[in-house]
């Protein structure tokens, strides 16, 4: 499902540049469900937007579903996201001023979906994460455990091959984390290769791997916890 | 482009910052205002220019004897000149385009009486077409007929003001009016659109005064009309006049002070160039107006598309394209600079309606009025304006990127 081999990528940092990832190699199989651990610095969010193709890289390959993500215009990396990449994020990130059905609904909207029969689906994603009472509900009407359980309804909805969660987690207390967790396991056993991106172990025990990276070289990459 | 979900939107951001979009759109309203309100007076002052033209045919020269200053062909300066009727003939006969002539021998408040009324009236004797360069309004009865010069007939055209004050405003046709010792029978009276002092005039023919009133051959003035003649036309026939005049009274064409020649449609052409100025400038300062409530529209789009980086940001993760966002922001501002154009559009005419009904009776202000062509124009404008206004905050829209705009805090 992703293919990495010997990804750079490097930021200017004032005068100098800064080498955050170095020589990358990574595969991770479809259905797998990784963690990506790291300090913060060790370039696993950067290292995830490039997987996301929501940033570009300076050399080596990168392949999603067997396609070169390279030199994409920004119209279609757009459309390989929305076809084959959901997203979840530490601070939800829905849009505050639509309801909860309609920020699920809205990846449907730039696939050109009706109206009608994206509400309808958004309305059986919600429900499928057990939110089907709340789709009318304004983002700030719901707690953040529920916040996070619609943005994993939105990146649902378009049926991904992949999804990329950074921290989502993070902002959750305790049981609401296995809560999000449990839920993300269902979505993978799906089928739906599933990448977290964490800086918790005990969030990263509950995946099938995990990636170690620090100073942007993966310095391990074990299947100990099942 | 027209979704109900972009509307939603624009709704949603517009409903969030009512006060901050309803200054913007004022701005822009209340150039769209004044840019009507400037077009409207404008064409005002030229309605109300063109009917003061309307006493008389615009399309005239006229020709006045004056004094010689300067020496020509031995002649001394400080010559009277003075017109005769063969130089009326002379120009009716060998100027092409001449429409309608008439000379002028004119008697300044002459005493008249009908009955036991007197009045202070002023006499001119005229050819028949002068009517037509006097743009003089037969209410009832006729004017002059060529037929009253050839045979000197003792005949009259009063102006309303003349009835009224000698006849009471009763019908004085068939009534005699005493001009001097001299009784002339009433054929018709009339109004002029000019001015009263139009209407306090006597016409009689210019063979019978000439004759009665001692005028010998004499012609104070001599107008004619030229037609539909281009401006061009117009000055080589008034040439042609002031040429034939010089050779006749022996003048030097170049003396100003010898004869007054008065080229209407020039005159004419002068004024309305400047009424056309007026117009340009008038769209400017409306046009420089709206640019800067566009700038203000444009501004407020800069601060939405900051304050919605992160949701921008969002959307594209999502997969919304450059596309799908510039023609949201776009959208948006085009919006909201219509409908406040439009208010400011419907309340500029309003107002300009108002104003005409209000002066009934107008002076130099006649009928501010804005044609439909220029209401369409504006409001391409400012659509055009609305889409320049939202264009460089949509293209700042369309830069984010997605991860930095997730970051964003």
């Amino acid at each position: 499902m992703i293919e990495l081999k010997k990804i750079n990528k490097s930021y200017q940092v004032g005068a100098s540049p800064l080498h955050v990832l170095k020589d990358i190699d990574l595969h991770i199989a479809e259905g797998e469900m990784v963690s990506i651990m790291g300090s913060s610095g060790s370039g696993k969010s950067t290292l995830l937007n490039i997987l996301g193709i929501l940033d570009s890289y300076d050399s080596g390959e990168y392949r999603l579903n067997n396609e070169l993500i390279q030199h994409l215009s920004e119209a279609r990396a757009a459309k390989l996201r929305n076809q084959y990449i959901g997203f979840v994020f530490q601070s939800f990130n829905l849009v505050s001023f639509k309801n909860a059905m309609e920020n699920v609904a809205l990846p449907l909207y730039y696939q050109k979906v009706p109206r009608k029969q994206r509400n309808k689906l958004a309305l059986e994603y919600l429900e499928k994460v057990g939110l089907g009472e709340w789709a009318t509900h304004m983002p700030n009407e719901l707690s953040g455990g529920q916040k996070q359980r619609v943005a994993i309804a939105r990146s649902l909805i378009t049926k991904p091959k992949v999804i990329f969660a950074d921290e989502p987690t993070g902002a959750l207390d305790t049981t609401t984390s296995h809560d999000v967790m449990e839920l993300l396991r269902s979505v993978n056993q799906e089928g739906i290769t599933m990448v977290i991106v964490t800086h918790e172990t005990d969030i990263a025990e509950l995946t099938d791997r995990t990636i170690v990276l620090k100073d942007g070289r993966i310095i391990e990459s074990n299947s100990l916890h099942v | 482009m027209f979704d109900l979900d972009k509307w939603n939107e624009i709704y949603q951001t517009v409903r969030k910052n009512k006060l901050r979009t309803f200054l913007t759109a004022f701005s822009v309203a209340w150039g769209i205002f004044m840019l009507i309100i400037l077009l409207g007076a404008g064409k005002g002052l030229r309605n109300g220019f063109e009917r003061d033209f309307r006493d008389d045919a615009i399309n005239s020269i006229w020709l006045t004897p004056g004094q010689t200053s300067k020496s020509f062909r031995g002649m001394k300066p400080g010559r009277n000149l003075v017109f005769e009727n063969r130089d009326l003939e002379q120009i009716a006969r060998d100027i092409d385009g001449v429409e309608y002539i008439t000379g002028r021998f004119t008697k300044w408040n002459q005493s008249m009486s009908a009955g036991r009324r007197t009045g202070s009236f002023t006499m001119r004797s005229v050819h028949p077409d002068h009517q037509y360069l006097e743009n003089t309004i037969m209410s009832e009865g006729r004017f002059l007929h060529q037929t009253d010069l050839d045979e000197l007939r003792k005949v009259a055209v009063i102006g309303k003001q003349v009835m009224l004050e000698l006849f009471d405003g009763n019908n004085p046709i068939g009534q005699y009016i005493k001009i001097g010792d001299v009784q002339f029978k009433i054929v018709g009276w009339f109004t002029d659109e000019g001015s009263q002092n139009e209407e306090s005039i006597v016409y009689v023919p210019v063979t019978t005064a000439q004759r009665v009133f001692n005028g010998q051959n004499k012609l104070d003035r001599i107008m004619f009309t030229t037609g539909n003649a281009s401006l061009e036309e117009v000055n080589r026939m008034a040439n042609e006049a002031r040429d034939q005049l010089s050779n006749r009274l022996v003048f030097d064409p170049t003396d100003n002070h010898a004869l007054y020649l008065n080229n209407n449609v020039e005159n004419f052409g002068k004024i309305m160039s400047v009424f056309n100025a007026i117009t340009i400038f008038t769209w400017v300062i409306g046009v420089m107006t709206v640019i800067a409530g566009v700038v203000g529209i444009s501004n407020i789009m800069m601060i939405v598309v900051k304050e919605r980086t992160r949701e921008i940001g969002v959307r594209k993760a999502l997969g919304a394209t450059p596309w799908s966002i510039v023609s949201l922001i776009m959208q948006e501002s085009i919006v909201i600079t219509s409908v406040a154009g439009y208010v400011g559009l419907v309340a500029g005419i309003g107002c300009l309606q108002y104003l005409k009904n209000l002066t009934k009776d107008p002076g130099i202000f006649m009928n501010p009025d804005v044609d439909f062509n220029v209401a369409v124009i504006a409001l391409v404008f400012l659509i055009v304006a609305g889409a320049i206004s939202g264009l460089f905050p949509a293209i700042r829209a369309a830069r984010v990127k997605p991860i930095e705009a997730l970051r964003y805090e």
